[in-house]
């Protein structure tokens, strides 16, 4: 094994063999034997025309393979229609080749029937599963180097082995206390506030954590009351006045 | 081992003999049977229904019909490449030479002459082994076939000839 076959290309794994036929020129063939045909002297129009019908029959005509043997058939119905002059000894006989291919296809499948009898026999026989010869490994000495070579290809390794990639993970301080204070601030002036208004333009994630952090803080105390109105709405900041009244 | 496989190819021939008859006289259910060069113990077929209904083994999947076609025309024409089957089956052959080297019956043997040093395909020793024979030559030669080829180019022309001879005859 090993080598590659050639590259098949997808269009190709489509294999036609509907019925008995496993191609044109069974298919021809089985036409030849049903109307009891002398397989040398083939009446090509006649032929031709029945393997036509057939193939249309056979919802066959989509396939390449049968429609080159239908052009074929044609085109040797035409050679035969060619007047020819009598006595002409470079006359060749235009359906010559196609008979010789379907001797030789009669052959093959002559040989068919063999090896479906052999392989039918062998089928019904059962071995351990076949091991074709064992690749051998080529026979090898004992290893041998010292002990310097081992510690330099060890050195080498060490180098060539990628450094582990490190991450740095920089704490960030977030200043939750800071914005609490901002909150606070801006919450005494007006008892309403918007996101807007608590988180500073251009923020800094850090900030926007902030923020987010000591609102939620602060909510926790009752010292204010988010609202969202409905989804990926502005978040509303209200003073909450209950907690204040208690 | 190593003193078994030192004996001469005498004894070991004696030794199968002897095993092939053990098998053969006291009712086994296996036979010996000498395969692609080997030697393989096969069940008998008398034994397959009930080996199969044992579910101990399955038969392998049958060729269609249009892969023994291939493999018959690989089998007598090997070394071939893929356009000269094609020719002959009149079908394009891509989907089943792949299949028949997925199943190891066929293996690449080589590249051929001519344009794109075509890939050339042979049977391997498990196309033997599938059909329990011990050697290619097993097989009939082609001549020796019911429906033989007047061989290939060369003669194929006399043949042409006479059958041109027979079709003037007729319509003379």
């Amino acid at each position: 094994m090993g080598a590659r076959l050639e590259p098949t290309d997808p269009a190709e794994v489509f294999v036609v063999e509907l019925g008995d036929f496993s191609g044109p020129l069974d298919l021809l063939l089985s036409l030849i034997r049903d109307e009891q045909i002398d397989i040398y002297d083939i009446p090509i129009a006649r032929v031709a025309e029945q393997f036509l019908a057939r193939i249309s029959t056979l919802k066959l005509d989509e396939a390449a393979d049968y429609l080159e043997m239908a052009a074929r058939l044609l085109r040797i119905k035409a050679q035969m229609l060619l007047p020819r002059r009598e006595g002409e000894d470079a006359w060749e006989d235009p359906r010559a080749e196609l008979v010789r291919r379907l001797l030789e296809y009669q052959q093959v499948r002559e040989v068919v029937d063999l090896l479906e009898k052999l392989s039918e026999e062998r089928r019904s026989r059962f071995a351990r599963a076949y091991l074709p010869n064992p690749v051998l490994p080529p026979p090898t000495g004992a290893l041998s180097f010292s002990l310097a070579e081992l510690l330099g290809a060890v050195d080498r390794v060490i180098r060539i082995a990628r450094k582990p990639n490190v991450h740095e993970v920089i704490p960030r301080a977030l200043d939750v206390d800071g914005a609490i204070g901002v909150v606070r601030a801006i919450l005494a002036m007006r008892a309403q506030a918007q996101w807007t208004d608590v988180v500073p333009k251009k923020a800094e994630p850090w900030q926007v954590l902030s923020v987010l952090l000591a609102l939620l803080e602060l909510a926790k105390l009752g010292e204010l009351r988010l609202d969202q109105p409905r989804a990926f709405a502005p978040v509303a900041i209200s003073r909450d006045t209950t907690s204040e009244a208690a | 081992m190593a003193s078994n496989l030192d004996e001469p190819g005498e004894s070991v021939d004696s030794a199968l003999a002897e095993l092939r008859d053990h098998y053969e006289q006291d009712g086994h259910g296996v036979e010996l049977l000498e395969v692609a060069g080997g030697w393989q113990i096969l069940t008998r077929p008398e034994y397959t229904e009930a080996i199969e209904r044992a579910q101990l083994a399955a038969r392998p999947q049958r060729l269609s019909a249009a892969a023994l076609e291939t493999l018959a025309i690989i089998a007598y024409r090997q070394p071939i490449g893929r356009a000269e089957i094609e020719e002959i089956r009149g079908v394009n052959a891509g989907a089943i030479l792949k299949s028949l080297h997925e199943r190891g019956l066929i293996d690449v043997t080589g590249r051929g002459e001519g344009m794109g040093r075509p890939l050339m395909y042979g049977t391997t020793p498990t196309f033997l082994e599938q059909l329990a024979l011990r050697h290619l030559e097993e097989l009939p030669r082609a001549d020796e076939l019911a429906i033989a080829l007047r061989a290939p180019r060369p003669a194929l022309q006399n043949g042409s000839d006479e059958q041109q001879e027979e079709t003037r005859q007729r319509a003379g």
